[in-house]
């Protein structure tokens, strides 16, 4: 917006028939608030933006005084009567663009947070997450809406996400084309004596970047001793004279003409510029070349470029240019990158920026006594030998972390395990023989086999038949169970309904009991609140479990109660661990390790 | 009829890597002993050699304080141990595991009593991946092996180690119920070529025990603490890490103690 308030004169009235009391009216982009000039009278009025629904407003050119009427949610109206119709006008769309501002904003989740600042590109990208994943949004419906968990926990686990939507949004700047558009070849007029030459602002750009001269120049020369207008004529007519190759008479006419001269000359800027850096080679570099590098074979050297030069000698040095320094030139500076970004038809805007930004780089060449420390570093790191070096880079594996969905449905296992191994403890082998007994054991029943030889027969029949029974007992019922396909999973047989629901459940309960286990040990207020919150929110499921149990036909029961119960087991075993700590609070004992309030 | 997978493998021949327990400490007490064990054992072994001439079994035996190769089907040396009683490959492999026990006897000898009475599995497992590498970089059956892990547990328990990493690999995880049946669980279900499972049916577990071990006692658990650097996994509160050695959050809840001294009882 333009402005961030308005302050006007007006008169407020509560009703159409009320006159109205004097003040001052002054809209902000939250609030609005009218004083009146008798402090004493009681139509003083604070009201937010938010609760602002509508407007309405008298018509210029009707009888009518000019009346603003803001409407509230409640229905209830604030009227104002300006001085004359523009200030009506101008409150009028102030308040139109309020309104619309946040009328964008009020579809979404909340827009008050206030335990946190965030910034309209933060909120906007959260919008769009929460737009882009389905799943995300229904868990941020489900617990951030519900108050359940505020909106800044909820995004606390998610900083990747947001950092790599971020980084998205840098959007790629475009560069230089490497095609020489600053070499224009002119339209010659057959019939009159005039050549035409094309300036479209990129041009321009291309030309204060590749010649620094010209640029100097501009800066200098426009507008105070010369119209833009002239500036471009007098260097076309240096780059005509160039493309003549009649270094005669361009030496003849820089003579007469001073501007002229600055066109014609070589470019000096340039020229520091390249004595400079050859006094700052790296010598690190790596000159290998190889065939991409050979470009003599290509006609005009693979460049596309307007204009034909050709290789003639002219007698005057001063006067001469040759194609290679062109190309040379552009390519640097096609690498090197925009530096601006501003505007590109104010000519002097990007004259001016382009010199701001050269500013900037030299004043950086000027430290210049680190970056030779750094670089003489450099050198003596790189004449190492290197087959006497050991690799110093080991490879990282980059962290795989799987999505716990895929695990899901087999985890019925679990869920078949009675309480008696709950905990699964390894088989401690009870052994009371000494190493030496054991061993000897061992070898002897090698002797024995060695003795005896295998047995006969090495299984007898029925106990074959028996296990081959059983064999193929199981893997028929699990198959049934299960599916054919070893890659099928349980969750496909449900109808896809439950199927959601059941793995929508499970992300939810991860994303509960995530916060909720991280809240241990609560050590502030703060924390408790949360605690008690997920709790209610973890009783809360239990009968949406026990629904979707009864929802389903009577033969996937079974099945359907196998995948809740690990579920079930999880929640369990939080609200176990919440209740045992409420009473360890309640019955106080003075005994708290690690800070426990 | 066949799916995409079953491409890999054009034919049905195996070469079997075999990791063979031989804990003494667990032997001393199972109810199925070692000799009989060893029988069903070694006639499996010959069974597989007699499905395809080209079938190879390469057995590691998994000690107590070391691992080592026993017998390797495409080596020249059984030869030497001829006896009667049994074929040749038997006899040579019965030989190279008494003289493996002995050695592994030894160790024990040096070492201080007190370790828990597991087995080397890890050392053996990563010798057979070795092996199976070098023999696919100079043989080139297949360009990409695939090394399924199947794995037969004997004992009362059972291990969510072996578990995880048959389904994970693709192999096929069974505790025979029958131990008097051992050899024909293992024909019905772990002399099949990887070929062939692409149309047999093999038992399936009805679920895998995803659970992690904590890296203290070993057991699995359901809910312990872990080391927010390096993602190691234990049961209970410890003061520092002992796999990356960072320190665990002491020093902020001592703090707080500190500053909290003055509320003793919650604010409800």
């Amino acid at each position: 917006m333009a402005s961030r308030h308005v302050t006007k004169r007006a008169k407020y009235k509560t009703t159409i028939k009320d006159p109205g009391t004097p003040g001052t009216l002054r809209l902000t982009l939250e609030k609005i608030l009218f004083v009146p000039h008798n402090p004493k009278s009681a139509g003083k009025l604070d009201v937010e933006f938010r609760f602002i629904k509508g407007q309405k407003h008298t018509k210029e050119g009707s009888n009518k005084p000019p009346w603003l009427n803001l409407t509230n949610n409640q229905n209830g109206s604030f009227i104002f009567e300006f001085e004359n119709y523009s200030d009506l006008q101008y409150c009028r769309d102030f308040v139109g663009k309020v309104l619309a501002k946040s009328g964008e904003v009020s579809e979404k989740p909340t827009v008050t947070y206030p335990d946190e600042q965030l910034s309209a590109a933060e909120m906007e990208l959260r919008i769009k997450l929460l737009q882009e994943d389905s799943e995300l949004q229904k868990l941020h419906k489900q617990f951030v809406l519900s108050d359940v968990l505020t909106e800044a926990e909820f995004w606390a686990t998610r900083k990747k996400l947001l950092d790599t939507e971020a980084n998205k949004k840098t959007k790629q700047r475009l560069g230089f084309k490497s095609a020489m558009i600053s070499d224009i070849r002119p339209s010659t007029d057959g019939r009159t004596n005039k050549v035409t030459f094309n300036l479209t602002p990129e041009i321009i750009l291309q030309i204060f970047a590749e010649k620094p001269a010209v640029h100097r120049a501009f800066l200098s020369y426009v507008p105070n001793k010369m119209s833009e207008k002239v500036f471009w004529t007098k260097y076309f007519r240096a780059e005509y004279l160039h493309s003549t190759k009649n270094s005669i008479a361009a030496a003849a006419e820089a003579a007469e003409d001073e501007e002229l001269a600055v066109f014609l000359k070589l470019d000096d800027i340039l020229a520091s510029e390249a004595r400079w850096k050859i006094r700052r080679v790296d010598p690190t570099l790596d000159m290998e070349a190889d065939e991409g590098d050979d470009y003599t074979h290509l006609p005009d050297h693979g460049i596309f470029r307007d204009g034909s030069k050709d290789m003639t000698e002219s007698q005057n040095e001063l006067y001469r240019r040759t194609l290679s320094q062109d190309i040379n030139r552009h390519a640097a500076v096609v690498l090197e990158g925009r530096a601006v970004d501003v505007d590109l038809d104010d000519t002097r805007a990007v004259a001016e920026a382009l010199a701001w930004s050269k500013q900037e780089s030299s004043t950086k060449r000027e430290s210049d006594g680190d970056t030779n420390q750094e670089r003489l570093a450099r050198v003596s790191r790189m004449t190492e030998i290197e087959d006497l070096q050991g690799p110093n880079n080991l490879p990282s594996a980059p962290l795989c972390i799987k999505d716990p969905r895929d695990y899901f449905d087999s985890q019925q296992a679990n869920a078949l395990r009675t309480s008696g191994d709950a905990l699964g403890r390894t088989e401690q082998i009870k052994c009371s023989l000494s190493t030496q007994e054991v061993y000897g054991s061992l070898r002897q029943s090698i002797s024995v086999i060695k003795a005896m030889g295998l047995k006969d027969p090495i299984v007898k029949p029925e106990v074959a038949h028996q296990v081959f029974d059983a064999l193929t007992n199981s893997i028929s019922t699990t198959k049934y169970h299960i599916g054919k396909n070893p890659h099928e999973s349980v969750l496909d047989r449900l109808p896809k309904k439950t199927k959601d629901e059941l793995l929508h459940h499970w992300t939810s309960i991860l994303e509960l009991l995530k916060h909720f286990w991280a809240s241990y040990p609560i050590t502030t207020s703060y924390l408790y609140t949360k605690v008690n919150r997920l709790k209610d929110a973890i009783s809360n499921i239990y009968p949406q479990l026990e629904e979707i149990k009864g929802s389903v036909p009577s033969e996937l029961r079974h099945q359907v109660s196998l995948l809740v119960h690990p579920m079930l087991q999880a929640l369990d075993a939080a609200i176990q661990h919440y209740e045992a700590d409420m009473q360890k609070r309640s019955t106080g004992s003075v005994d708290k390790p690690n800070g426990y309030v | 009829m066949a799916p995409a997978p079953s491409k890999l493998y054009a034919d049905d021949v195996s070469l079997v890597v075999v990791l063979l327990d031989t804990n003494p400490f667990f032997w001393s007490s199972s109810s199925l002993s070692f000799s009989q064990f060893l029988s069903h054992v070694l006639a499996f072994f010959n069974a597989i050699l007699t499905l395809n001439q080209l079938n190879q079994v390469v057995v590691i035996a998994t000690g107590y304080n070391s691992c080592d190769y026993i017998f390797d089907s495409s080596s020249d040396l059984n030869r030497s141990f001829e006896n009667g009683r049994m074929p040749v490959m038997c006899s040579s492999l019965l030989q190279k595991l008494e003289e493996f026990l002995i050695k592994d006897e030894q160790f024990s000898k040096e070492e201080p009593d007190g370790r828990i009475k597991s087995s080397l599995l890890s050392g053996s497992l990563s010798m057979a991946l070795c092996y199976i590498q070098r023999v696919f970089r100079s043989g080139a059956l297949h360009p990409h092996p695939r090394v399924p892990i199947d794995s037969c547990y004997i004992g009362a328990q059972n291990s969510a180690f072996l578990q995880q990493a048959s389904y994970i690999t693709g192999g096929v995880h069974h505790k025979p119920q029958n131990l008097d049946g051992l050899f024909q669980y293992l024909m019905t279900i772990f002399a099949t070529d990887l070929h062939s499972r692409s149309f047999l049916n093999l038992p399936k577990p009805v679920g895998v025990d995803f659970r992690a071990s904590c890296f203290c006692h070993k057991d699995t658990i359901d809910m312990g603490y872990i080391c927010s650097v390096c993602l190691s996994i234990f049961c209970k509160h410890h003061k520092k890490c002992s796999t990356c050695g960072s320190v665990f959050g002491q020093a902020q809840s001592e703090v707080a103690s500190a500053s909290d001294k003055k509320r003793k009882t919650p604010e409800t």
